[in-house]
């Protein structure tokens, strides 16, 4: 769905949002912002500065610190024919807001028989290494992702992040879209003009033919540093972002493993019954006959995040870790 | 035991304000009171039967609360309502076959089966659904009382909750939000004294009222067995509403007759006898009704015999479509779980 790169600008990753958020409410009166410090402070990261200057505060409405209160109010809007996008500051927080995205807004439309929708996008943000410490560090999109009724997106580039947000605004069922705070200064080539990317489609962000690195959010990144490594060595590694995890474009995941008979999936979320731990299931059943090595996992360490660089650091998965996992894969330790 | 809080009349104020607005039509309430009271009657049969899957949670007793709320609304205004949310969807207009076939988990049922008793939403009539969550519709109640106001229109929404649901902190930030910004929704409690098993004098510290006033917002006490008193209250919170003036609160004294569920028999272990049957002698909204009814000389006790035919051979014939009703088809299963 993505336009030539002619015109296409260079934009970091807030800059995308930001005019993603612009153009749908420009496009549509019914789209409106809520959460903490979005209009004047345009929320602790700057995303959305700039946007209650155009839309006013009627639109770009600042609440209290009540993530359960506006995120349900959010439902209920939604309900009744906005299109709210709801900010919640921190992935964190989604503990606070659970109900109203599990028991309401996933449920809705189901329990009514298809006759309720919750057009709701809640934007929200995951990633450790800010020095944040355990209860600003989470990324927590398994929660999420684990509940029928919800979709789930997590953005790579700035270019997806436009695109994936202008499509869950657009989207009539729930939306939670998770951001790496980590990669809002992150640059990348945005293309001009009005495009969606549709969730459910996965992206090769680096083709290859030896090995499929599924890797989400900004371990895209991480995985493409580990891809230009190895490839002197003679594996070509194949990197695809599934960019949502719900609906999962397992077909693209698979395809990808029974070729290259290898996989291996890098995902920031615990390790334990995560994300990574699903698409490695799924890759596993789905490719099991070509595949030539076990489907390997790298994920966050199960210890709450700790605020120590030197114990921090020591929790995510790196470049170096999944070049050494690539190898062993790939029968070059 | 008699009812644990003062039951007050409507004030002079309102009681004035309320022979101003055109009159409600008082037989109709009494008839959509009795639909609730035999749409009950038939669900708890049902399920003696075990013709029902499931439980179900009755409102008897509760029926002039829902009643006397959804006569001053239109069609097009929003309710959210709870576990005990037969009184409500039938108060809203909605049709019994339809919900009787959504209690027997049938396709013909208004979610398809779906939902059940504790999930008939009636989008239609402005029903955004039942909810199991004790207090879990009180954002939807209010976001769509900030959706009215953002399209410009003049509906409101009304949010049903019971006393339990007064520990909930949801209800807290989102009156705080809807009084902050002013939003047309109108927060209705339905004290029937307890929460499931244990009584509201344990769970419910210093003053209820005191809490919706603290937000500024009017928060006023009605006896919820007379359909008046609570139609009184509702019109000026509704009017205020329309008229931009923000949430109010009602505190609605009501009892339910029957156990917390339909399965909750032996109750001795948490309320008496006594209590019940004083309730139900001297406090039941359809004798209180009828009574002035007559009195006022409104209707006639024969009138009042023909409605209560009509509405047997409604619901009578209600049951009857729901237990011939299909099943939904299998294919279902996986359908609408996304839009
Ligand atoms: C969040 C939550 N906690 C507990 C329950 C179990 N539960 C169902 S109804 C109920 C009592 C609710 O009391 P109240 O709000 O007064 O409503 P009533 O049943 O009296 O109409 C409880 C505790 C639930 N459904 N949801
Ligand atoms: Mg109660």
């Amino acid at each position: 769905m993505s336009t030539p790169d002619a015109g296409a600008r260079e934009l970091t990753m807030a800059q995308a949002i930001r005019e993603a958020l612009a153009e749908e409410m420009r496009r549509d009166p019914a789209v409106f912002i809520l959460g903490e410090d979005v209009a004047e402070a345009g929320t602790p990261f700057k995303v959305l500065s700039g946007l209650v200057e155009e839309f006013g505060t009627d639109r770009v409405i600042d609440t209290p610190i009540s993530e359960a209160g506006f995120t349900g109010i959010g439902v209920g809007a939604a309900m009744t024919g906005r299109r709210p996008v709801v900010d919640i500051m921190f992935g964190d927080f989604l503990g606070l807001v659970m109900d109203q995205l599990a028991n309401q807004a996933a449920k809705a439309h189901y329990m009514s028989g298809g006759k309720l929708r919750v057009p709701l996008t809640v934007r929200t943000t995951l990633g450790a290494t800010r020095r944040s410490a355990a209860q600003h560090s989470q990324s927590l999109h398994a929660w999420v992702s684990h509940i029928p009724g919800l979709k789930v997106a997590l953005p790579s580039t700035p270019a997806d992040a436009k695109g994936l947000l202008k499509a869950a605004i657009r989207d009539d069922s729930p939306v939670v879209i998770f951001e790496d705070k980590m990669n809002y200064q992150q640059r990348g080539l945005v293309p001009a003009g009005d495009y969606t990317v549709p969730l459910g489609v996965a992206d090769v962000k680096r083709p290859g033919r030896d090995i499929t690195v599924i890797a989400t959010s900004s371990m895209v990144e991480l995985a493409l540093a580990a891809a230009a490594q190895l490839g002197p060595e003679g594996i070509e590694c194949e990197v695809i972002d599934p960019r949502t995890t719900v609906p999962l474009d397992a077909a693209t995941l698979v395809a990808s493993a029974q070729r290259t008979t290898r996989a291996i999936v890098v995902d920031e979320g615990h390790r334990r019954y995560g994300v990574g731990a699903e698409i490695a299931a799924t890759v596993a059943e789905g490719a099991f006959f070509h595949l030539d090595a076990p489907v390997r996992r790298l994920g966050a360490l199960d210890v709450p995040v700790p605020f120590s660089p030197a114990l921090e650091d020591l929790t995510v998965p790196t470049v170096d870790q999944l070049v050494v996992a690539v190898r062993e894969l790939c029968d070059r330790a | 035991m008699t009812p644990a809080r003062g039951a007050a009349d409507p004030s002079p104020l309102a009681r004035k304000r309320a022979r101003k607005r055109p009159g409600p039509d008082w037989l109709r309430a009494y008839e959509r009171m009795l639909k609730i009271r035999l749409f009950e009657d038939r669900v708890n049969d049902l399920y003696q039967r075990g013709r029902m899957p499931g439980l179900a949670h009755l409102s008897s007793g509760e029926e002039a609360v829902a009643v006397g709320v959804c006569l001053g609304l239109r069609d097009d205004d929003y309710i959210t309502s709870t576990h005990r949310g037969h009184g409500h969807c039938l108060a809203k207009g909605a049709a019994v076959d339809r919900m009787f076939a959504e209690l027997l988990g049938k396709a013909a049922g208004y979610c398809g089966g779906k939902g059940g008793s504790m999930h008939i939403a009636d989008q239609e009539r402005g029903n955004l659904g039942a909810n199991a969550i004790v207090g879990g519709s009180m954002g939807i109640a209010t976001g769509a009382a900030l959706s009215s106001k953002q399209r410009g229109t003049d509906q409101v929404a009304v949010c049903f909750f019971g006393d339990g649901a007064l520990g909930q902190g949801l209800l807290y930030e989102v009156m705080n939000m809807a009084a902050l910004w002013r939003l047309p929704v109108l927060y209705v409690c339905e004290n029937n004294l307890y929460g499931e098993y244990t009584p509201g004098t344990e769970t419910i510290a210093g003053e209820a009222l005191a809490r919706p006033r603290a937000f500024g917002i009017p928060a006023a006490e009605v006896d919820g067995q007379d359909v008046r008193a609570v139609h009184a209250a509702t019109g000026e919170a509704i009017d205020r509403a329309r008229a931009g003036g923000g949430p109010s609160f009602l505190w609605c004294n009501t009892y339910r007759y029957s156990g917390h569920h339909v399965g909750d028999v032996d109750r001795a272990y948490y309320r008496e006898r006594d209590e019940e049957r004083l309730w139900r002698e001297e406090r039941d909204p359809l004798a209180l009704a009828r009574a002035w009814l007559i009195g006022d000389g409104l209707t006639t006790p024969a009138t009042l015999d023909q409605v209560h035919a009509a509405v047997t051979v409604e619901v009578d014939a209600g049951v009857a479509f729901a237990l011939e009703a299909d099943y939904p088809d299998p294919s279902k299963v996986d359908a609408d779980v996304y839009a």
